[in-house]
Parts: C-alpha cells; structure tokens; sequence
C-alpha cells in the first residue's frame, strides 16, 4: 500500500499567503462580498487573517472562526488574482488549522451565525431534526453529506432532495464491457449521485456506454472529502483520500470520470497533495462533459433523429468546472441535442451560493446569493435550466423554489440520456 | 485603544451591526494595496451624510483620526490608519441615485463601484471615460479623493474633468455642497476642485454630481510593434503633432515585453523592442480612415510589425497583453516598487533613457510601461528585499527616478496621489512657500488635523 502524505498545514502556505499584495482584485468576484461588501468577508480579508494567525498576531475567537467560515471555496476569486494566490486552499487550511487548535465541533460552533439567532434556531431543531434523521438513517458515517446537512441546521423553508430508494453504486455491476480497444474509464459517483440522483450516475453510464467506452465503478469508492475540506476536518480528507486512493489506483484505468464539478475539485486536489503516485491518479481525473466531448460525442449526438419540438435550456456553471475552463463543454453537448433551444443567460458564469458548508451555516446569505441566481434564470425565458453539478442542482432548486419558479432543474447528462435511442438505455 | 464612552457614542450613531471594535475584522482594515499595516481602533459603515456629520463632530471634539475609506486599493496610502482611529467604510453606501439623461449627469454615492457605474450609464447610451487599471473593484469616492486615471484620459481627461458638484461632510461635521449640476458656475471658490484629488484630508464625500459623454459608437484596437522605445517615441510625437488624439496610446518597453513574450498567445516577434497599443473611438465610418492615417504615421519609425484587430475577440487580446505585464512582472523579483511618474509626452524617450541609466548604475531591473499618449509612465522597481541592501538601493533608485522625472519638467504622481508612500518627497517637486500654502489649507479646514492626519505632508505635518 502506498505512503500517502497528509493534507499540508496552514504553514506550508506561508509563500503564497505572501503573494496575496491586497490589490482588491477578489473584491470584483467574491460572491459574497458582492452580498455584504465587508472586508473580512472577502478572498484578500482572509488571507490577511491567515497572516496574523501564522504571524501570531491574533488570536483564534468567535470572530476570527466566524470570518474564515463565510467562503464558499468557489475559487472565484483565486481564478482572477493576478498572483494567482490559492486563496480556496489557505482558506481550507486555516479550518484545518482552527479545528486542530479548538477542536472540531467547536469550529462548527462558533462559526455558526444560525446561533445568535434562538428563534431560528428553535424552528431549524424541530424541523431539521426531525427531516435529517430520517433522511441520514441509511446514508454511511463518513459521508459528506452528513456534513453537508448536519442535524440541528437545516432550515424548515429549505429545498433538500429526497435520499434515493436504489442506490447508484448497488445498482450496476464493478464492471461493464465496452468495445474492443476502447479506453477503460473509472467511474467516481459522488456522494450526491450515488444516495440522492442515482438517475444522473445511470445517465452518466448511458453516455459512456454510447461511446463504447469500457466502464469500471468500484464499490469501495468514497466521499471526495470537499465537505470534509470545507469544515477543516483534515484527518477524514486524508482518511477518505487514502479510500479513494486504493479503489482507484486498484482498476488502473485510462480515466477516472465525475459527473460532479465539486467532487471533480476534490478528488483531484485532495489526490494531488498525497505525493507522486497520487498525482498521476489526480492527472486521470476528468469531467466527464469534457471527456465526453473530448471522445466525440458531438458527432453522436447530431446524428439522433430531429425532434419537433424543442425545449428551451441554460446553463449554469458550477464553479469547480468553470475555475479549471471548462465552459464551452457542457454548453457545447446541450447545443448538439436536437430536442433542446439553448439560451445563454445573464451572469451564468457567478456561483449559486451552496459552497459546501457554507449555506449549512450562513443560510441566509446562501439564500441571498441564490435569489440573484433566480432572477437571471427568470429572465432567461427558459423551461430548464441545467447544470454540472448536483450541489448546485441542490442549490438551484432551493433557489428557484423561493422565487415561486417552475423550472425544471436537471443534470446535463440528463438531457443526453433522454434523447439517446431506447436501445442504448436499459 | 478608544475610550468605552467613546465607542458607545459611535454605536449610538450608526447602530451596533454598523461597526466592529473585534480584532479579526479591524485586521481587514489594516491594509490598503501598498502592502503597509496599520490597525484602526474601529471600523464604522455609516450610511448617512447625517451619521458622518455626527461621527466627525465628535471626532473632532475628543481629537481622533478619521481615515475615509472606498475600496481600499489605493497604491499611496491615502485609505491606511496610520494613527489608528476610525476606519469610515464608505463602501456600503453604493447607491447610483439618479441618471438624467436630458442633462447628461449622474448623481451616486461615494461606495458606487467604478465599473458598475460605466455599465450603468452606458446601458444608456452615456459614457463616463476615466478608466483606473483598477476600475472592476474601486469606488468612484476613492477615484474622487485620489483623482483617477486610466489608459483613456489621454483623450478624455481624468476624474477631476467629469466631477460637477460634491456634498462634502467638513472636518467639523458641516455639510456643504460644492458646484451644481450645471455645466457651467462660478459662484465663489472653486472647492469642488479643491476637494478632487484631496485624498481624504480635507472632508468626506457623500455625494458626487458626474459629469457624462454621449458613448462613441464603435472603437478600434491597433497594436504596432517598433524595433527601438525612440522610434515607438517619436510615433508618439508625430501622431499628435498629425492633431490625431487616439482613446488610448498605451506603451510598452522591451523589458516589459519580455516579461509579457509568453503569457499570451499573441506571437512578438524577436525584435520587438517597444509596442504601442492605440485605440481611436468614434462613428464607424471615421475610424477606418483614422486608423490608416495613424498607421501611416508612424510608418518611418522602425515599424516591425502592425495588427488591427478584426472584431472584440482579437482586441480583447490585444488588451490581455497589457494587462499581463503587472501579474507577470514577480517572475522577475518578488518585491515591486510601483511608480506612476508623468512627463510631458515629448519628453518620453529622454524619460526612457534616463530609467535605463539608473537601472543600470543601481543596479535594480526597472520595467515600464504606461500611459505614453499623456506622458505617464509606470515605473516598476522589481527587486528582491531579502537581499542585503536592498532596500538602500531601491531609495536610492527612486530618489532618482524623481530628480529625473522633474527635471524634464515632470510630476512625482500623476494618478496614484501622494499619500504616505510619496509624502518624504514632496518638497522635491514643490517648493516650501507652495507647502506652506498648502498646509495653510489643511489648518484652517481641519484645525485639529483628524481627518487622514500624516497623509500628503508626512509625519511632521502633525507638528
């Protein structure tokens, strides 16, 4: 079994927390200081805080957790910095470094906003215990959904997807044949699509299926750890890296493809930063809309049948695609679809507002950052609005749910599915 | 450390969620773009020229420092709590209030968003032209107080040029107006002048009446490549002297351009020892025939090769390599002593040859490029500080730079102010009677030196 090294600590930042020269540049795309347009809520804010923390000029209270706890991990603003300063991962390792200091639990505690508020909190105990335990019954200990939605935080007026009755994983075999001479692609489910929209994982199959692709799903995968990542628990990232780790290296496949933008990103880091051998696992990583277009989907997809009637879709990027240029993509599949009317719209490139758990804790200001996405999605005059990612499919939902739309909410890879002839579906 | 009373005061003016005294926030407050750090007592969001009025009279009556504050990204000083007191965070108060398109003006508040101002106005149809490299994030209060610039004041002036009228709240919490919304008026002082560029020392602004243009029509983008910066120069010279004034008439020296050879995929070729990127604006039909007469102008100076893009996409890229010098220029030191000196437009080359002089005799690269059509140039000091002596090279560098920069009949700060980074050599560009006149000003408005104290005259201005 391979050594794999640990997550780094904030220290080993301690270079590029340099580089950060506070020119304001995150100003112009953090979506949550476009929300408060307070200093501390923003990219080169944070940096500053993880500065005096590593220069022991302060000290880690309430405030301080509270601080590093508004950031979505969205890398928007590490994508625009001029000196290209992995704002996402200091602030990553400041949680972890905050949880080694004050313990877990008590990082989630005094991060917590919901807190302050003892109505709110009341309302969320009752609803939110009620919904979660039921929902969490069958859901593994170390997933990162039950981060993503821990007991006492979820609001009543929140959109939360149902778990699934059959899940993906248990559904299809380790192995599906392909054509002779094809590449071998592992599939990584994701938490999201394995317990909550096996339909996105079965889609996913269908595509690479329709290309030949020979497909391999091994049963003992794990959570990607983003959750993990988000809430500065840095002993389950190693722990679930090391499980993905073995599934993955194990099949020794030509590609190991997502179908989650957020699991693309931590799968692919929380690999990179465990040494040689899990960096070239990381380098098999692939989104599977780029894989997909990469294979020549496009000259699949012209060739379906023309369908009369066409359903008008947009786009959303999730912001772990877009972040790696993966734009053109999943907009060029939903385009070469006959039964869809693609319609760019306004602003599709700015984050939903989930950031993994971060909306758990700042759900108001999720709910906020959503209702700007709501309205472009109004705006657009479309029926469907798709994306790449379930959390934000989750989050899109919810959004559009408290804007009283009627869109539809779906993968892209679903709509591929539902075009692709009956002999291709099971 | 400010007295309890005195926090419960403030609190009792702009309310409790308005303000923080907690170290993990004033941190964020700490710093500006210069990379300095100094801790305010307090941070305040007012919202009001009423709460500032109120905030300020009683700063002025208990003597503590009150730093305005836009977006923080200022490359003087002019937004940094040198002396502690209050950090007055006007960035929250973002309103665009109005925009009369029958007078072509706009009324917003100080925390409006530079660019989302522009998108505003052109939305429709209006044009405000002061462009700060910094535009995506700044406010248009910071760009007030510091008088901002940008690639196309060459053609359209600077901020000052666009500001009608202020609401100002006064060192002793007055407020006044200054100007109108009139294109003309002469009623008394000046202070609207007085007050742009003031960097924060003399009031606040609340207010600001702007000035717009109707929005040209189309534009083109050019990039010409020159075998020498005399050549790149003199095209300069003679595209003005051809009473041509571009949009834009951006410069970059070869040791920008090699900084910037890879970082796009634009294909410069060996010889490139200078580029200009020029960009003329106007009804479609002019820009064609202006656009060849500029290239005919510079012609005869050593041209190795010239691109007119076609469409946005091939101007965009154009504009990426100018915007890919400052993030590329840390391949070269990690340390960046970032100057925006100004020197009449015929004076370029001499400016040029003088910082290839001093880079070599110090000892320090120095990469520039910059504003050529307005003889602004940015002057990039990369060193490495860890070296021993360094930073005695750099003052030495920059001293120089200044002593040159003057005597070509040129200014220490064209666009950034003077703040604290510029403030020890202030007496090199003015002599001491036009100081004292001055700091006359400054007493006589603000007689116990709270409002951004130490900035512009340095330290010893508190004497």
């Amino acid at each position: 079994m391979a050594e794999l090294k640990k997550q780094p600590e904030l220290k080993d930042y301690a270079e590029q927390i340099k580089q950060c020269v506070k020119c304001g540049t995150c100003h112009a795309y953090c979506p949550i200081f476009d929300q408060e347009r307070k200093e501390p809520l923003v990219a080169r804010g944070k940096v500053a805080l993880a500065q005096s923390l590593l220069n022991k000029e302060t000290e880690i209270d309430a405030r301080f957790m509270e601080n590093l706890s508004k950031c979505l991990l969205c890398g928007s603003c590490s994508d625009k910095c001029p000196n290209l300063v992995p704002v996402e991962e200091i602030v990553a390792a400041s949680r972890r470094e905050i949880a080694r200091r004050k313990g877990l639990s008590l990082f989630g505690f005094g991060l917590s906003t919901t807190l302050k508020h003892p109505r709110l909190m009341k309302l969320m105990a009752r609803m939110g215990n009620l919904f979660s335990w039921l929902v969490f019954r069958k859901v593994p200990e170390k997933s990162g959904l039950r981060l993503r939605f821990p007991a006492p935080y979820i609001r009543g007026d929140r959109t939360i997807p149902k778990v699934a009755p059959r899940f993906l994983r248990d559904a299809h075999p380790e192995f599906i044949p392909g054509e002779p001479g094809k590449p071998t692609v592992a599939f990584f489910t994701g938490c999201m699509a394995n317990f909550m929209y096996p339909h996105i994982g079965d889609a996913a199959i269908d595509a690479l299926k329709l290309l030949g692709m020979n497909i391999r799903i091994p049963q003992n995968q794990g959570c990607c750890g983003v959750p993990a990542l988000s809430s500065g628990d840095g002993a389950t990232v190693d722990e679930l890296t090391k499980r993905n780790f073995d599934a993955f290296a194990a099949v020794d496949a030509d590609y190991i493809v997502t179908v989650c933008a957020s699991c693309n990103f931590g799968l692919r880091t929380n690999l990179g930063k465990t040494g040689a051998e899990g960096e070239s696992l990381a380098g098999k990583v692939i989104d599977i809309h780029r894989f997909l277009n990469e294979q020549g989907i496009g000259a699949k997809l012209a060739a379906l049948p023309p369908r009369e009637k066409k359903v008008r879709v947009t786009y959303h990027d999730p912001c772990h695609l877009r972040n790696q240029g993966i734009t053109k993509e999943p907009r060029e599949i939903l385009r070469a679809l006959p039964g869809v009317d693609f319609v760019e719209m306004r602003n599709a490139d700015q984050c939903c507002g989930l950031g993994g758990t971060f909306s758990v804790y700042h759900y108001d200001m999720s709910v906020k950052i959503g209702a700007k996405k709501a309205a472009a999605i109004r705006d657009s005059g479309t029926e469907v609005v798709a994306t790449a990612c379930p959390g934000c499919m989750m989050q899109l939902l919810d959004s559009i749910n408290h804007a009283g739309l009627a869109h539809r909410v779906c993968h892209v890879l679903e709509l591929v599915a539902a075009e692709l002839p009956p002999a291709n579906q099971k | 450390m400010l007295d309890k009373s005195i926090i419960r005061k403030l609190e009792k003016i702009v309310g409790r969620e308005n303000m923080t005294t907690e170290k993990s926030d004033l941190i964020c407050y700490a710093f500006d773009a210069t990379q300095q750090r100094f801790l305010p007592d307090v941070a305040l969001y007012p919202q009001s020229a009423a709460e500032i009025s109120d905030i300020l009279k009683l700063a002025n009556a208990e003597k503590i420092p009150v730093v305005p504050r836009g977006s923080g990204s200022g490359f003087s000083g002019g937004s940094l709590p040198t002396m502690g007191g209050i950090a007055l965070v006007l960035r929250r108060m973002d309103k665009i209030l109005e925009i009369d398109e029958e007078n072509m003006l706009a009324v917003v508040e100080p925390g409006v968003v530079t660019e989302v101002f522009q998108q505003a106005v052109e939305a429709r149809g209006l044009f405000y032209p002061p462009d700060p490299a910094s535009l995506k994030f700044s406010s248009l209060g910071g760009n007030v107080a510091e008088c901002a610039g940008g690639p196309r004041c060459v053609k359209y002036g600077v901020t000052r040029d666009y500001i009608l009228g202020l609401e100002v709240v006064t060192p002793q919490g007055d407020i006044i107006h200054t100007g109108g919304r009139t294109m003309k008026g002469v009623v008394g002082y000046d202070l609207t002048r007085l007050m742009v560029g003031s960097e924060g020392t003399l009031g606040v602004v609340t207010k600001i009446i702007i000035k717009l243009l109707p929005l040209p029509a189309a534009k083109k983008t050019m990039l010409v490549v020159f075998d020498s910066i005399r050549g790149a120069s003199q095209a300069v010279s003679d595209i003005i002297l051809g009473r041509i004034i571009p949009t834009t008439l951006e410069f970059m020296d070869s040791t920008s351009i090699d900084v910037v050879r890879n970082a796009t995929n634009l294909s410069i070729p060996e010889r490139a020892r200078a580029i200009l990127i020029i960009e003329v604006d106007g009804d479609e039909e002019l820009l064609e025939k202006q656009a060849e007469r500029i290239l005919e102008i510079v012609a005869p100076f050593g041209v190795v090769e010239t691109r007119v893009a076609k469409d946005k996409a091939e101007s965009d890229d154009i504009w990426k390599l100018r915007r890919s010098i400052s993030p590329s220029l840390r391949q070269v030191n990690p340390n960046k002593f970032n100057e925006d000196i100004c020197v009449p437009r015929s004076k370029i080359p001499d400016m040029i040859l003088e910082l290839e002089r001093i880079s070599r005799e110090v000892g320090v690269p120095i990469i520039n490029f910059g504003h050529a059509g307005d003889g602004n140039i940015h002057v990039n000091v990369m060193v490495d500080l860890a070296e021993e002596g360094m930073q005695e090279k750099v003052d030495r560098a920059l001293e120089e730079i200044f002593r040159a920069t003057l005597k070509l009949g040129g200014t220490i700060s064209g666009e950034h102010g003077i703040g604290t980074t510029k403030a020890p050599y202030l007496g090199m560009e003015l002599n001491d009677p036009t100081i004292q006149y001055m700091w006359i000003i400054k007493k006589a408005l603000d007689p116990n030196n709270i409002l951004n104290p130490g900035k512009i005259f340095g330290f010893s201005g508190n004497e």
